[in-house]
C-alpha cells in the first residue's frame, strides 16, 4: 500500500455556466521517501490537484464536488467529516505554496505562526513550542534563527520568507508534503538552495513529496518520476529520465522541444506548439489535445483516449497513437 | 566598433532612500550595442538589470554618465531631438497585462505612438497597423478587441507590434517572456528572432533566464548588485565563464535535460542589500575565493580575451 494513493479524482466547480470538471479522473500513487513531479502550463489542473488532496476548498456552499477517492495510509480522507480533515491538514499531509508573502500572516511573527500550529498538533507549552519553532528556522538555513523567529514576513528576504513557510511546513513533520510552485518566484542561485533543501527532506526524513511545478529544469534535476497534465488529465507518465529522452504523448514531446536548453542550436527556431490552451468549459468529447496535435486523426476529435500503458514498465500514455 | 549604433558609459542611477541613504542601483555600467545584435543583460532581482535598461533610454534620469547614440550625446537631448530619440528607442515590458490601455481596443494602441509622433495620415496609419498586427500574427477580425481578450501570449505579441511600429533601431525588451507558459514562449522568442530579421532591429534583452539568454543573445553581461561583472560572446559565456558569480550563476541554471548533470555550485547567502554593499568587490561575501585583496579594492572591468571582460582580481592572465 502506497502512503498516498489517489484515485480516479474528479473535481468540479459550481460555475455561473454550469458545474465544470477542473480536473478529470486522475490517479497516482506516492510512496514514502518518493519525490513525485506533477508538470503542466497554468490551467492544467495541477495546482486544482494538490488542493483537492488538501481539501482546501470550501464546501459548505456545495460550490465544489469531488469524486474518487484519496487514500491516505489507507484511509479515504477526500470523504471524512471536514473537520477530521483539520487533523490531517498539516499534521500528516502539509504544503508550501508558490508566493511565500501571501502565504504568511502579515500581521504575526514567523515566529508566532509556528508555534500557533505546533499547539495545534501537539500537547506542549508556548515555551516548547519557540524552542521548537528556533530549531526548525535553523534546520531550514535560516541564519540567527534565534533573532529571526520574531520577524514579520515583510522583514525577511523572498528566500528567507520561503525557508520559513518550509519551517511551518515542517512543524509537525508530515509524512506528505505538497509544494506548490515553490521555487517559481526566486532567483535561481535561491531555488537552487531551496531544491536541495526539499531533495533532503525527502532523503533524510523519507517525506513524500508532490512536486508541482511548470518549470521542466527543475524535474529533469531532481525528480525520478512525473506526469504530465493538459485540460485536468493526465497525458503522459512514468520514468522522468526515460520521458525526457524518449516523449511520447504528442504534447510532452512539444514541451519538452519547446523549452531552450544551453544545448539548443541558436540558428533554428525553436519548436513551437499551435495555438494556445482551449477554455474547460469548450472542452469537447474528443482528445482534449487534439486541436494543437499535428498527428490528430478523425477518431481523436470524436473519442477521448484513455491513459494506457506503453513502452516501458510504469510507463503510461493517452494517446491512440500508441495502442 | 565601427557598427555601435548605442553606447553607455560609467551610468550610474542612485536613489534616495529616506533623506541621506543612496541606493547605487546602477554602478558605473558600460555597455554598447551594434547594429542588429542581441545584448542581454542577465542577472537575479534587484541587480539593477531593468534600471540600467531604463536609464538607457532617459525613461529615468541617470544620474550621470554618458549615453552616446550614432556618435551624439544623448543626456543632453531635449525637446525634438528627444522625441526622435524616443522613437527610434522602443520598450516591450515584462507584464503584458499592465503594459497594454485597458479602456483601448488595440488597434488603437498600437495606432497611438504614430499619432504622438504626427507620421501619415489616419489612411496611412491604419494601413500600417494593419500590416504590423498582421506580422506579429493577430488575425483581422481581432483588432477592434480589447486586450483582455487576448492571452498572455498574444498581448505580448501586440506590445511589439506598438514597438515596432515605429520602425525603431532599438528594442529594450524587459523579461518579455518570462510571464508566459513554456509552449507560448517558444512562440514569442521566435517571433523576437523573426522581427529582427525583417526590421533590423537591434535588442537589449533583460532577463534572468539563462537558457533563453543563450538562445537569443550575440552577447551577455552579467550583472550583480548594480556592477556588470562579466562580458563576453553568449557562447564563450556558458563555454568558459570567468568569475566566479558567472560560474555559480550558470551552475544553478536547472537544464530541462537530464543527461546534464553539472557539478553545482551553491552561492551561501544572499544578495547583499543595495543600501549596504560590501566594500571592494560586491560579489566577495558570497565567494569561494575572495581575498582580503577583494575587500580593499573594487575590480575593474576588463579585458582577457578578445571581447571577453571579466571584473575579478583573482583572474590572473
Amino acid at each position: 500500500m502506497s502512503l498516498l494513493e489517489v484515485k480516479n479524482l474528479k473535481t468540479s466547480f459550481k460555475t455561473l455556466r454550469g458545474m465544470v470538471t477542473a480536473i478529470d479522473g486522475v490517479s497516482f500513487n506516492v510512496d514514502k521517501d518518493e519525490m513525485v513531479a506533477i508538470i503542466g502550463e497554468s490551467g492544467c489542473g495541477k495546482s486544482v490537484t494538490s488542493q483537492s488532496i488538501m481539501r482546501l476548498y470550501p464546501e459548505t456552499d456545495q460550490s465544489v464536488e469531488y469524486e474518487g477517492e484519496v487514500l491516505f495510509n489507507g484511509e479515504d480522507i477526500l470523504h471524512i467529516p471536514f473537520k477530521e480533515m483539520a487533523k490531517h491538514r498539516g499534521n500528516d499531509i502539509a504544503m508550501i505554496f508558490q508566493d511565500a508573502l501571501a502565504s504568511l500572516n502579515p500581521v504575526f511573527t514567523v515566529g508566532d505562526q509556528i508555534i500557533e500550529a505546533l499547539r495545534i498538533h501537539k500537547k506542549i507549552t508556548k515555551k516548547e513550542a519557540r524552542e521548537e519553532a528556533i530549531k526548525l528556522l535553523e534546520q531550514t538555513g535560516i541564519p540567527d534563527a534565534a533573532k529571526r523567529v520574531d520577524a514579520y514576513p515583510h522583514e525577511l528576504s523572498g528566500g528567507m520568507r520561503q525557508r520559513a513557510m518550509i519551517a511551518l511546513a515542517l512543524s509537525c513533520r508530515p509524512q506528505i508534503l505538497i509544494a506548490d510552485e515553490p521555487t517559481t518566484a526566486l532567483d535561481v542561485t535561491i531555488q537552487a538552495q531551496i531544491m536541495e533543501m526539499i531533495v533532503n527532506l525527502n532523503k533524510e526524513y523519507g517525506m513524500g513529496i508532490i512536486l508541482i511545478t511548470h518549470d521542466l529544469g527543475v524535474v529533469a534535476q531532481h525528480c525520478k518520476r512525473a506526469m504530465v497534465m493538459y485540460l485536468g488529465q493526465i497525458v503522459e507518465e512514468g520514468d522522468v529520465e526515460t520521458m525526457f529522452k524518449h516523449p511520447m504523448h504528442p504534447y510532452t514531446k512539444g514541451l519538452i522541444k519547446s523549452v531552450p536548453t544551453t544545448k539548443t542550436d541558436k540558428d533554428k527556431p525553436l519548436y513551437t506548439i499551435n495555438g494556445v490552451v482551449p477554455k474547460l468549459s469548450e472542452a469537447g468529447d474528443g482528445c482534449r489535445f487534439c486541436d494543437r496535435c499535428e498527428h490528430a486523426t478523425e477518431r481523436c476529435f470524436h473519442e477521448c483516449p484513455s491513459l494506457k500503458a506503453a513502452g516501458e514498465e510504469g510507463h503510461n500514455v493517452r494517446c491512440f497513437l500508441y495502442e | 566598433m565601427e557598427d555601435t549604433i548605442f553606447s553607455v558609459k560609467n551610468l550610474t542611477k542612485e536613489f534616495y532612500s529616506g533623506r541621506k541613504k543612496i541606493i547605487k542601483a546602477v554602478n558605473n555600467v558600460s555597455f554598447e550595442l551594434r547594429e542588429k545584435e542581441t545584448y542581454s543583460l542577465v542577472g537575479e532581482s534587484g541587480c539593477g538589470k531593468s534600471t540600467t535598461g531604463r536609464a538607457a533610454l532617459r525613461l529615468i534620469e541617470p544620474t550621470s554618465g554618458e549615453i552616446m547614440y550614432h556618435g551624439r550625446d544623448a543626456m543632453k537631448f531635449k525637446g525634438k531631438e528627444m522625441l526622435d530619440f524616443r522613437r527610434r528607442m522602443q520598450m516591450v515590458f515584462q507584464d503584458p497585462y499592465s503594459s497594454l490601455n485597458p479602456r483601448m481596443t488595440i488597434d488603437k494602441i498600437v495606432e497611438e505612438p504614430l499619432i504622438i509622433h504626427k507620421l501619415g495620415n489616419k489612411a496611412e496609419r491604419e494601413a500600417k497597423v494593419a500590416e504590423i498586427l498582421s506580422k506579429v500574427g493577430i488575425r483581422r477580425d481581432q483588432f477592434k478587441r480589447y486586450p483582455h481578450e487576448f492571452s498572455g501570449g498574444q498581448k505580448q505579441r501586440i506590445s511589439m507590434a506598438r514597438a515596432l511600429i515605429l520602425n525603431p533601431e532599438i528594442i529594450v525588451c524587459d523579461e518579455p517572456v518570462s510571464a508566459l507558459d513554456v509552449s507560448i514562449q517558444a512562440q514569442v522568442l521566435n517571433l523576437l528572432k523573426k522581427l529582427q530579421d525583417d526590421y533590423n532591429v537591434s535588442y537589449l534583452f533583460i532577463s534572468h533566464d539563462m537558457s533563453v539568454v543563450k538562445y537569443i543573445s550575440d552577447r551577455i553581461g552579467v550583472m550583480y548588485l548594480g556592477n556588470i561583472v562579466e562580458e563576453a560572446d553568449a557562447e564563450d559565456l556558458f563555454a568558459n565563464p570567468l568569475h566566479p558569480y558567472t560560474q555559480a550563476l550558470l551552475s544553478a541554471v536547472p537544464e530541462a535535460d537530464p543527461d546534464i548533470r553539472k557539478e553545482r555550485i551553491t552561492l551561501h547567502g544572499e544578495i547583499p542589500s543595495p543600501l549596504n554593499v560590501p566594500s571592494g568587490c560586491p560579489f566577495r561575501t558570497r565567494c569561494r575565493y575572495a581575498t582580503e585583496e577583494c575587500a580593499m579594492s573594487k575590480p575593474e572591468l576588463r579585458t582577457v580575451d578578445g571581447s571577453h571582460r571579466v571584473a575579478c582580481h583573482n583572474y590572473n592572465k
